[in-house]
């Protein structure tokens, strides 16, 4: 208290007191500046601003779209008068009998898009109708495009295509695309060239007319033929009826039991390929695994040879602690490349890389852990007149084991990730389907499984070895 | 206390038959490491391209390759001259990204911290968000955000930058909860708003456990920027691929050194700066 009395002393004036605090609170403010200055400098080096304007939102959308949904595909071919509805214009996935929103008298087609759009669609022409009743009629006359009584034209000396009234004589009263639209001719956004009318009123709905088509499609949210493929006798089935057949007597396949069959139906799903997902799956995990548990187990010998409190000779220390540098120096990825010229491709070039990395981590953590050892519980053991082997045993070994244990478990929870990088540059796995899938460009409900399979694999792991942590070497730590 | 009524018989008979199941523990533990490492191997063999065994006689030759590629190039310290600029690049993005993620992981650990006073509902969330950022692997957002913004280094550092935050957030939200509350009580006292509470009673103390988890990070940052670079993110890791690719040793070489030196360096300096910040014995888990 009487310190308090003293620095009160009414001779100190505030300012003087405020002084220490204002001298530590400016190194925060200078390093947020020197952030802010880092940053703008940032700014400029990786021209933020150019990449942002040149950035594809569209891409983003349609990709954001295709993630999940799937999309119903009418097709008029004009060539042979045909109609055909497919699922992902996919082969293989005609339907019939054909959804409710869908009819056809053999002439006339009239498919509803939902929200009250409706398009028409007959030999000739594609009738498309807004939930507001303004109707666009887009027909082919001759070798053209004609909407709502209005023909296209490329306007050579514009470069773009300007429209004209099909009574009119050619390219006369000539109007605009903007024209056409504040007249109701045109819906705003569609596309309209001599040989081709398309509209999308928004991401779920696309109608369209060429010389050679006339295209109408729906889409719908979520993940179609995730179960049972499309040729799959199943494929129709709700998820009581498959029950009812798993457990039914009367085998579908003779050759196998009802369970197997159905089983086997979505096993072998080819659109989704889960049995491939799966073993890459398996390779990702057993790469982390196996790289892990290869790490820990040359790890800990080699930590005890590099441990000043077990090997007396300095020389043979600092070549072993050198060599745990060097291990931990090269990353996993420059590891994996010299792999793969020696082993090829797979899991066990993925797993050596792993391995190597990680041995010298672990290397370096084992030898530090057992140089902080207390030496009480060894002088304790020995003072029984324990042997060496048993001095180690039960002086050494139950100090170290909790963070073995701990360690090796983080390690393998975060090789899981790097298994997936590693995967994904060459070594197989879950990775590299994730990035053959990313690299079609359209398979995003695809990508989007692969995804959620190596999230939850993740997550599982985390869990799982937190648990086991826990059981292992009790509540305490960490 | 129900102990004491046991006679030295039935404890000696308790404590052999816990022994037994320790020692069934431990072998059924070495037994299923057994497996997992053999059956493993075998399994992981059979998958490979390649045979280890054949393999291991072709280990030497590709370093050897590159060995003798290096020693037969001339002015190999002009190509690792010309890569710097690239190296710079690659850290560039690994400290932008750290310190983006830092920010996020600061607001996302105050809010998963049920000591300091913030609104109870926001906690679980902010924990949930902290467990989905991390959980993602990098090159997965990369590939995604590359399709979207193009082969630049902005993807790799937003990918880096999500992962850092939901890695540290939690690092970050651990220290949180550890920290004496009796400053706190005191500004309460004074009526400071929760802001002021934050600022003068917590950040002094949680300040110095942060900066030095933020630079552990930004080591591991910069691995992670090298490696998107393969994946067409930029810097080291790009020139890297197109040495590989094109099989030109020396430029191996010379990116790998540069690298090398880097993370040695990084990982000494920023040891020495993490000592000093929090004293002694500090790893991170």
């Amino acid at each position: 208290m009487s310190t308090i009395a003293h620095s009160t002393d009414m001779s100190i004036s505030r300012a003087e007191v405020l002084k220490t605090s204002r001298r530590a609170t400016i190194w925060p403010i200078a390093g947020l500046i020197l952030a802010f200055v880092y940053l703008a400098y940032a700014w400029f080096a990786f021209d933020v601003g150019g990449v942002l304007a040149k950035a594809d939102w569209e891409r983003g959308a349609l990709m954001s779209r295709d993630s999940f949904h799937y999309k119903y595909q009418v097709e008029l071919a004009r060539r042979n008068d045909e109609l055909s509805v497919t699922v992902e214009g996919g082969r293989g996935t005609e339907q019939d009998p054909l959804p409710a929103w869908i009819t056809t008298d053999g002439k006339q087609t009239r498919v509803d898009l939902g929200d009250g759009y409706r398009a028409v669609m007959n030999a000739n022409a594609l009738t498309y109708t807004e939930p507001d009743g303004r109707q666009f009629v887009a027909e082919i006359k001759g070798k053209e495009v004609v909407v709502n009584g209005y023909r296209a034209f490329l306007d050579e000396t514009e470069s773009r295509y300007r429209y004209f009234p099909e009574t009119a004589p050619e390219r006369t009263n000539v109007v605009d695309y903007a024209d056409l639209v504040a007249l109701g001719v045109l819906p705003d956004g569609s596309s309209f060239a001599p040989s081709k009318f398309e509209f999308h009123p928004d991401y779920y709905k696309d109608v369209r007319i060429t010389r050679a088509q006339i295209r109408v499609q729906r889409y719908f949210f979520g993940w179609e033929y995730f179960w049972f493929g499309p040729q799959s006798p199943l494929v129709d089935k709700s998820a009581a009826e498959v029950w009812g057949i798993v457990w039914s007597g009367d085998r579908i396949d003779p050759a196998l039991s009802n369970a197997e069959f159905v089983f086997l139906q979505f096993w072998r799903n080819p659109d989704w390929q889960h049995n491939e997902m799966f073993t890459a799956l398996l390779e990702t995990l057993l790469m982390a695994l196996l790289g892990t548990f290869v790490a820990a187990g040359v790890g800990l010998p080699l930590g005890f040879l590099a441990a000043a409190n077990f090997n007396p000779m300095f020389a043979s220390r600092m070549v072993l602690r050198r060599l745990f540098d060097f291990l931990r120096g090269i990353d996993q990825i420059i590891w994996s490349l010299i792999f793969i010229r020696a082993f090829g491709l797979g899991p066990l070039t993925g797993s050596l890389a792993i391995a190597f990395t990680d041995t010298g981590t672990l290397g370096k953590l084992f030898s530090e852990a057992i140089e902080n050892i207390d030496n009480k519980q060894v002088e304790g053991v020995r003072s029984t007149g324990a042997a060496a082997v048993q001095r180690y045993r039960f002086g050494v070994i139950p100090q170290i084991l909790p963070v073995f244990v701990s360690q090796t478990l983080y390690y393998l929870e975060s090789n899981i990730r790097s298994a997936t990088v590693i995967g994904a540059l060459g070594a197989g796995g879950i990775g590299l389907k994730l990035v053959q899938a990313l690299q079609t460009h359209k398979d995003w409900e695809n990508v989007m499984y692969l995804i959620f399979l190596t999230l939850i694999v993740v997550v599982a792991m985390d869990i799982g070895s937190g648990w086991l942590r826990r059981k292992l070497i009790g509540e305490s730590t960490h | 206390m129900t102990d004491s009524t046991l006679s030295i018989g039935q404890l000696h008979s308790h404590f052999s038959e816990m022994e037994k199941r320790r020692r069934l523990y431990t072998v059924l533990f070495i037994a299923g490491s057994l497996i997992i490492f053999f059956g493993g191997f075998s399994i992981a063999e059979n998958l490979n391209s390649g045979g280890f065994w054949q393999g291991l006689s072709k280990f030497m030759d590709y370093p050897a390759a590159i060995v003798s590629d290096t020693l037969n190039a001339d002015d190999w310290l002009v190509t690792i001259v010309g890569h710097v600029p690239a190296l710079i690049e690659t850290i560039n993005m690994a400290a932008v990204s750290t310190l983006f993620g830092t920010l996020f992981a600061m607001i996302l650990a105050f809010c998963s911290s049920r000591n300091l006073g913030i609104f109870a509902w926001i906690v679980p969330i902010a924990r949930r968000l902290m467990d989905i950022t991390r959980a993602f692997p990098e090159l997965i957002i990369a590939l995604f955000l590359i399709y979207l913004l193009g082969a630049t280094p902005i993807p790799a550092i937003i990918a880096v930058a999500f992962h850092t935050a939901g890695a540290l957030g939690k690092l970050f939200s651990e220290v949180n909860e550890n920290i004496d509350k009796k400053p706190l009580e005191g500004l309460q006292a004074t009526g400071a708003t929760w802001l002021q509470r934050m600022r003068f009673g917590v950040l002094p103390q949680v300040l110095p456990n942060y900066c030095s988890y933020a630079l552990l990070r930004f080591e591991i940052n910069i691995r992670a920027s090298a490696i998107l670079g393969f994946v067409g993110a930029g810097g080291i890791g790009q020139e890297f691929r197109t040495a590989i690719s094109w099989g030109a040793g020396d430029q191996i070489s010379a990116l790998f050194l540069l690298l090398f030196l880097t993370i040695v360096a990084i990982d000494q300096i920023s040891s020495r700066i993490r000592r000093s910040l929090v004293g002694g014995a500090f790893q991170m888990a």
